[in-house]
């Protein structure tokens, strides 16, 4: 029984995995994962942090009225939407026309989805920062834009680093969506192989593994980051 | 500190009216101070000395008035005048506002450097000679939260000298810190003083006022009640308010 068992388990595995190479739908799958991620981090982050900094600037100086109205529908239509319909229009839509790479369509989409996110995580990080450390920093001559970057951003950087981890996180299992316009990531790999093999338990339960391996990894990092950022505060 | 050392006017404060809201918080001061002065602003507390102190280099906006600044009305400057203004008057704040993500010398040399005033190792040398003279030479590479209050305080202060202010502008410099700490911060600010340093203190140290003092000034209700040499200002108060004033912190 046991042996039948166990005969059974090595065999499905090698049905699902190592037949006809099907173990690369995974592997493939995956780097297209981490491709889209990595960049529409990157999309995102630079995008948020911009609109973090028109908003708190609008926030607590009143200025940059026309950009933060901008800014501010971005957020409304960006939070209010789901993320698939998004990336549904960005293909079918916005890109309809157009022969351009899935893939480059997936980062921007998801890059533009997360930069909302990340926009109100940064931004929250610099209302927290004391007036005063403003007020500090033009004291010394140090004008707004100096000030940001020299003496806000930095600080509210570190206080927002776990939330902005769990955006990377959220934006890493969020790219498991991208099937919906036939991009073939890590979870769309693993559904091609429950199509061929009929076996849905092996293949889904792998690309689960990788998913939770990925993140454990992500999260590692950023204890680390965390960590070597805290040494500069200790009290 | 300058190669000037004729008493002139540095700072002409005229009709200066600030509002917040329908608050009225300063209203219409008339003020001169001259090179050297030390001038120290005393008076119950929501009498408008902070703001009038904030007011001088544009921390508040004046709602009304004139401010001039070696000659040049700043009131009516554009940022960027604003911003080269503030380099010469040096501000010392109640909480201290080091900046806690960098090293005591970094908080010191990071506008001398990042505005182009010093090169990295003319504003290491010059913070060097700060540290030394603030006596915290041995914290250069700490940072500001392994500081007690009393030497935050004493980096804030070499924080504003770094950039070689004309004036310096201390509001509160001691109130947030432990009694046992506030000695050490008069004992620099004196030692500015008698440098020759124009200095503009609100505080709440009557001591420090009697020592340092060329001028002192009581405000209350948004005005300057009253101001004489400290001589006369402790030992023969007119306004009721002063006397009262005095009668309660003494």
């Amino acid at each position: 029984m046991t042996s039948f068992l166990s005969n059974s388990i090595s065999e499905k595995f090698r049905q699902n995995f190592i037949e006809d190479d099907r173990w690369r739908y995974l592997t493939d799958g995956l780097k297209t994962t981490l491709v889209i991620t990595f960049f529409a981090i990157i999309i995102g982050m630079i995008i948020g942090f911009i609109i973090a900094v028109i908003r708190s600037t609008h926030d607590r100086t009143g200025k940059l009225k026309i950009l933060n109205f901008i800014a501010k529908i971005y957020l409304t239509v960006i939070r209010g939407t789901p993320v698939v319909v998004q990336l549904l229009i960005t293909y079918f839509v916005i890109f309809a026309s157009v022969s351009i790479s899935k893939t480059f369509v997936a980062v921007l989409a998801f890059g533009l989805n997360s930069g909302a996110y990340v926009a109100e995580i940064v931004r929250s990080g610099i209302m927290s920062i004391d007036k005063g450390q403003l007020e500090a920093g033009s004291s010394l001559g140090l004008n707004y834009p100096r000030t940001m970057i020299y003496i806000i951003i930095p600080q509210a950087f570190k206080n927002v680093l776990p939330a902005l981890a769990n955006e990377c996180i959220v934006l890493l299992k969020e790219t498991s969506v991208a099937g919906y316009i036939a991009i073939e990531d890590l979870t769309k790999g693993g559904d091609i192989i429950r199509s061929i093999t009929y076996d849905a338990f092996m293949p889904l339960i792998a690309v689960a593994v990788i998913y939770l391996v990925m993140v454990m990894i992500l999260s590692w990092l950023v204890s680390k980051l965390e960590r070597r950022l805290a040494k500069n505060e200790r009290r | 500190m300058n190669a000037d050392k004729r008493p002139h006017e540095l700072i002409e404060v005229k009709n200066l009216v600030k509002s917040f809201g329908e608050t009225t918080v300063l209203k219409n001061i008339s003020e001169t101070v001259k090179t050297g002065e030390k001038v120290v602003i005393v008076g119950p507390s929501g009498s408008g000395k902070s703001t009038f102190l904030r007011c001088l280099n544009l921390m508040e906006t004046p709602t009304s008035g004139e401010i001039l600044f070696e000659g040049n009305d700043i009131t009516k400057a554009h940022s960027r005048e604003v911003n080269l203004l503030r380099r010469k008057m040096g501000m010392v704040f109640q909480h201290f506002n080091l900046f806690p993500h960098l090293t005591i010398k970094k908080n010191i040399t990071l506008a001398p450097v990042k505005l182009k005033i010093m090169t990295k190792e003319e504003a290491d040398k010059k913070a060097d000679e700060l540290l030394e003279i603030v006596g915290l030479s041995d914290k250069a590479q700490q940072y500001p939260g392994q500081l007690s209050g009393g030497q935050k305080q004493r980096i804030a202060i070499a924080r504003a000298l770094a950039m070689n202010p004309d004036v310096m502008l201390f509001d509160e410099p001691t109130s947030a810190l432990d009694p046992e700490m506030v000695g050490e911060v008069l004992q620099l600010m004196k030692k500015l003083a008698e440098d020759g340093m124009t200095m503009i203190v609100v505080t709440h140290e009557m001591g420090f006022a009697k020592e340092v003092a060329s001028r002192v000034m009581f405000m209350a209700d948004g005005q300057i009640l009253e101001q004489a040499p400290p001589q006369q200002f402790f030992a023969s108060p007119e306004n009721p308010r002063l006397k009262e004033f005095l009668s309660k912190v003494l």
